[in-house]
């Protein structure tokens, strides 16, 4: 009945507020439980290392140049036979990020060379001061792999001489 | 006078006013989990098992908040504003009674109430009266104006709608024949007053929205266009006492509500069990608590000028033609025949329904007036 539409429209809302209380919650319980990430979520920083153990960074501060807001510091050195962090000339002794500063563009990912840099799956970055916020390069390595060894190696001169690999295209 | 009369009363009083402070607590934290559940949320679970010690985290926030006072403002009305907002709120259910027969401790029968007056439904209206002074006080005294727009719709609000509160009360008055409250739910053993009166216990039930500034009555303290009304200036503990106050209103006039209308502590076996009586009314109270919440959660917050012309062109009439048809019926039924009580629900809901219709042809003709 039209007349008593004053009436069942109000009863029509209660209605569905009442259905409504009997849907499961769309919450989730944040730390127990966590979303799965989307494969392409930009994380964290995370420097590479090759099968071998050495480090895909090569220092050539690209990233730093391409980073918008002026996050990454990088200074390079040079590697030796005996002292060989990363295939080729140079290799990153300083690599930091301010990630106070670091908008997660994922810039620097595409401007790396080598892929050494790559945004990871870590969100949760709560700091408790500034300082804490940059992240040094012992921080933002990826442990060495089982088999190969830690840098700095020792390695036969004449190995490894090209900083850059033979690269595919990536896949996701 | 006796010595022990005293302390009976003292010790009832002080048991009363802690089941109403953590009532009050206890239904903040009712009403956040109710709201999320129908918002398709979980609400506050994490301090203590399903959230149970959130309000007491609650106060411990409120207790340290460092508390204000504005330059300008009125120093000893704002402090007292909301003093005298709480106390009302407290002292209004002393009337309430909570179960049959009184309870035997230590040699001695405890009433299970704390004031059997023989004017109590007149208490209860004039205690709720007093409340607006503190709402209209902590609004003036605030020296805001927002503060001051909240403290005078509020007043304007509180005395339209009290008029068919009280025309609310005089029907089950009527019915029971007393304003004593026990009286009023013994009156209801046979027949609770809201299947005898059911417009009269909507009417009630929607004036209570208004009375304790409810959603969708909630325009004293409009967040979005008052901030947050007639207490913005107010912080720390006496914001405390200020909120303490509307939810131990909602908790009184639920109380109130569940008394005069829905049969107080009557229900199945409590003849035999006695101390039923007790959980039957907190039953009641909480259901009626959950249908605040519920009306909340469900409705937009009304215009000023369509809540006024509601509570005047459509609650009075209603609430006259209510206690009309109320005492008309009583008497066919002193009268004529015992059935003939049965009118009033029919008579009241034609009424109802009257009124419903009405609004509607207001509502449409409205509608041909702005196309």
């Amino acid at each position: 009945m039209p007349v008593l539409e004053p009436l069942t429209g109000l009863v029509k809302g209660l209605w569905t507020t009442l259905a409504s209380m009997f849907e499961k919650p769309v919450t989730v319980q944040y730390p127990e439980q966590k979303k799965p990430l989307r494969p392409r979520f930009r994380g964290r920083h995370i420097l590479k290392r090759y099968e071998n153990g050495l480090e895909k960074c090569i220092g050539c501060a690209l990233c730093a140049a391409a980073c918008p807001a002026d996050a990454i510091f990088v200074e390079a050195s040079e590697n030796t036979d005996e002292m060989r962090f990363s295939p080729g000339e140079r290799y990153a002794s300083t690599y930091e990020i301010n990630l106070l500063r670091c908008i997660y563009c994922g810039f620097c990912e595409d401007a790396c060379p080598t892929e050494a840099i790559v945004l990871g799956d870590q969100y949760e970055l709560a700091f408790t001061g500034r300082s804490q916020a940059i992240y040094s390069k012992e921080m933002l390595i990826e442990a060495g792999p089982a088999h190969g060894k830690p840098t700095p190696q020792v390695t036969t001169p004449g190995l490894f001489t090209r900083s850059v690999p033979e690269m595919k295209n990536p896949v996701d | 006078m006796n010595f022990t009369l005293v302390i009976e009363w003292l010790a009832k009083g002080f048991v009363w006013v802690l089941v109403l402070l953590g009532g009050f607590a206890y239904l903040t934290l009712y009403e956040r989990r109710a709201l999320a559940r129908i918002q398709v949320r979980i609400g506050p679970n994490r301090a203590g098992w399903q959230g149970i010690l959130q309000p007491i985290a609650d106060a411990i926030k409120l207790i340290f908040k460092e508390e204000l006072m504005p330059a300008q403002a009125d120093k000893l009305i704002f402090f007292l504003a909301p003093v005298v907002t709480l106390v009302p709120a407290l002292v209004i259910t002393a009337v309430v009674p909570w179960g049959p027969k009184p309870l035997h401790l230590f040699g001695r029968d405890i009433t299970l109430y704390i004031a059997d007056i023989n004017v109590g439904v007149l208490y209860i209206m004039s205690v709720t009266s007093i409340a607006v002074y503190g709402i209209v006080l902590a609004g003036w005294s605030s020296n805001n104006k927002y503060a001051m727009m909240g403290g005078l719709r509020s007043s304007a609000q509180m005395v339209s709608y009290e008029i068919a509160l009280g025309l609310s009360f005089v029907s089950a008055i009527l019915l029971a024949g007393t304003m004593r409250m026990t009286g009023i739910v013994e009156a209801q053993k046979t027949n609770w007053f809201v299947l005898l009166q059911p417009v009269g216990t909507a009417i009630f039930l929607i004036a209570t929205l208004a009375e304790v500034n409810r959603a969708p009555f909630d325009m004293p303290e409009a967040e979005q266009e008052l901030t947050a009304g007639y207490h913005v200036e107010y912080s720390g503990m006496k914001f405390a006492l200020i909120f303490m106050a509307e939810y131990d209103k909602m908790i009184a006039i639920s109380a109130i509500g569940a008394t005069l209308f829905f049969g107080g502590y009557n229900g199945p076996f409590i003849d035999q069990f006695p101390w039923l009586g007790p959980i039957y009314i907190f039953l009641k109270i909480v259901l009626l608590l959950f249908g605040m919440i519920w009306v909340r959660a469900t409705f937009p917050r009304i215009r000023y000028d369509r809540l006024m012309a509601f509570g005047w062109k459509v609650m009075l009439p209603l609430s006259l033609a209510v206690v009309f048809i109320t005492a008309i019926g009583i008497i066919l039924a002193q009268e004529v025949n015992a059935l003939l009580i049965w009118l009033i629900p029919v008579a009241s809901l034609l009424a109802g329904f009257v009124a419903i219709a009405l609004m509607y042809r207001t509502l449409r003709r409205k509608e041909y007036a702005r196309a």
